[in-house]
């Protein structure tokens, strides 16, 4: 088990079990995520990802089990994550420029008593410069498509100058489109940071995700970005019945053409 | 109407309604996007559990008030920090029960007669001069704190969860704001009286907040607002000869009411 010649994993999580109350949410939990990974997180609703990615981030703690992160506690280390949270639960009435939202990346712990507010501008515009949307950094956000609004919440999380970044279904609500640039982006940061998102859409999977962790109570991780029928049936126990209408496919290489649903019934089958 | 300035009452007035308008503004601005409207009205009402404290202890009104205020604002806030869902309720129990106790020990006060309805309603127009400067200092301490930590108080505002992530002192915030909160709204409870501080509170706010761009023009546009009703009110009830808390809040809803009918994009 101990292979000396892999680097040390920038997040260990080892035999975690978390409960809210008496239900368990996820149970043995082993998860090793190395520098420059780039993991997609997969599972149904309710199934634990964001409850994983929050005792990532120290918000949680685990019932039993141990997470570190850079080698530290989770609640220590917290500043070197950028996190993008999914965004359906923050309110869309609040009056506030998309500036003013990735400024929030600059802030810290150790309160600046003569920050400069000029630098931390000038590094939001070089990020938002990077993600194209510059133009927007005076908009308010609530005039921002989805897709926008996701850019600027990344922009956010890459002002904290992260090493690791997490992302929570950064794709909902995104069109195709939005969806291709969005994961041309990421792979681009990939170059620099490790990147950890949970994908609620198991189908929609970029081809650059180096690894995938399907997470229901359980976590199975597969090295390889394939989805077996196999993990499917595991995770998605209803998925290979009629209530699943999509069919599986993921875009890219061989490998990644998954089999048919059977007995699925699909028209344009 | 200029005429009516040269009473010292209605000058004390003035400068109260002005000062009172300036903290509601920077308050009520960060209660409307922090969505503690309730809590706010939980803490008006049971300041008046302070009032009967006061009254029964024979303390002076503002410290027996301010503390009993704090007090149950921290524990309401604590309370809906830990149970969000059942925050509401809890914060409804406190409301009365700071209500009852203050009707009570008002009651069991041997030979005193307190004037339940300028509580309730407010008596602007016997503000005395040192509530004026405590106002003063208050709205002096308010400006300072909310300048210093304007970003902080945005991020837990807009993304407590992030701010969390960054490593702010998230609860300490949280709570400063709290107890800034519930000072404010005993002072202005001299202004416009428990039962009508929350529509000073919030009416500035909520129209704001439509045009607002940033939580900076929602405080500064709450603040104008705020002035606008109050000052309005006044005048009217001096020339009308009507109750002024009544007169600032029904300013107050006409406005809020034609800005239902201005679209903005």
């Amino acid at each position: 088990m101990n292979n000396t010649i892999e680097p040390t994993p920038q997040i260990n999580i080892r035999n975690v079990f978390f409960a809210y109350q008496k239900n368990a949410v996820l149970e043995n939990i082993n998860l090793n995520v190395y520098p420059k990974d780039y993991i997609a997180i997969i599972g149904p609703n309710g199934g634990g990802k964001t409850t994983l990615f929050k005792l990532i981030l120290g918000i949680l703690k685990p019932k039993s089990g141990e997470i570190k992160v850079l080698g530290q506690k989770p609640c220590k280390t917290s500043y070197y994550i950028g996190y993008v949270p999914q965004n359906h639960h923050i309110s869309s009435l609040f009056p506030i420029s998309a500036m003013d939202i990735v400024l929030m990346g600059s802030l810290s712990s150790r309160k600046k008593m003569f920050y400069s507010l000029k630098k931390n501008r000038r590094k939001a515009i070089e990020i938002l410069d990077r993600l194209k949307m510059a133009d927007f950094a005076n908009n308010n956000m609530n005039s921002l498509s989805g897709g926008q609004r996701q850019k600027i919440f990344i922009a956010r999380a890459l002002m904290t100058t992260p090493k690791i970044l997490l992302l929570d279904e950064p794709t909902t609500g995104i069109d195709s489109k939005g969806q291709t640039e969005l994961y041309g982006l990421l792979e681009e940061l990939n170059k620099d940071i490790t990147i950890v998102m949970v994908s609620h859409d198991m189908m929609i999977l970029s081809s650059h995700v180096k690894s995938v962790a399907c997470v229901n109570r359980n976590l199975y991780y597969h090295d390889q970005s394939e989805i077996s029928e196999q993990m499917i049936k595991s995770i998605y126990p209803d998925a290979l019945t009629a209530e699943c209408p999509i069919e599986l496919i993921a875009h890219g290489m061989p490998h990644r053409v998954l089999k048919h649903h059977h007995k699925i019934g699909l028209k344009n089958d | 109407m200029i005429e009516a300035l040269q009473f010292d009452f209605m000058q004390h007035a003035l400068i109260a309604a002005i000062l009172a308008s300036y903290i509601c503004g920077i308050m009520g601005a960060l209660i409307v996007v922090n969505r503690i409207v309730f809590l706010s009205g939980g803490i008006a009402h049971a300041a008046y559990g302070g009032i009967g404290l006061s009254v029964f202890m024979g303390w002076p009104f503002l410290i027996g008030t301010i503390g009993f205020s704090v007090v149950s604002a921290i524990i309401m806030a604590g309370i809906s920090l830990n149970n969000k869902e059942r925050s509401d309720a809890i914060i409804g129990v406190i409301w009365a029960f700071g209500m009852a106790f203050g009707i009570i020990l008002v009651d069991l006060t041997p030979g005193y007669q307190v004037d339940l309805m300028s509580y309730l309603f407010g008596s602007i127009l016997t503000v005395p001069k040192t509530d004026l400067i405590i106002m003063g200092v208050v709205a002096a301490i308010l400006t300072f704190f909310v300048t210093l930590y304007y970003f902080e108080l945005l991020a837990i505002s807009y993304d407590d969860e992030f701010a969390r992530v960054r490593g702010l002192p998230v609860k300490k915030l949280y709570f400063s704001m709290i107890i800034m909160l519930a000072i404010t709204i005993v002072l202005v409870i001299r202004v416009v009286g428990l039962i009508l501080i929350i529509a000073l509170l919030t009416i500035p706010a909520y129209i704001m907040e439509k045009f607002a761009r940033s939580l900076f023009q929602m405080i500064i546009g709450s603040i104008l607002l705020a002035c606008i009703f109050s000052i309005s009110g006044l005048f009217l009830s001096y020339q009308f000869n009507i109750a002024t808390g009544a007169s600032i809040i029904l300013v107050a809803s006409v406005f809020f009411g034609i800005s239902h009918f201005i679209r903005t994009n």
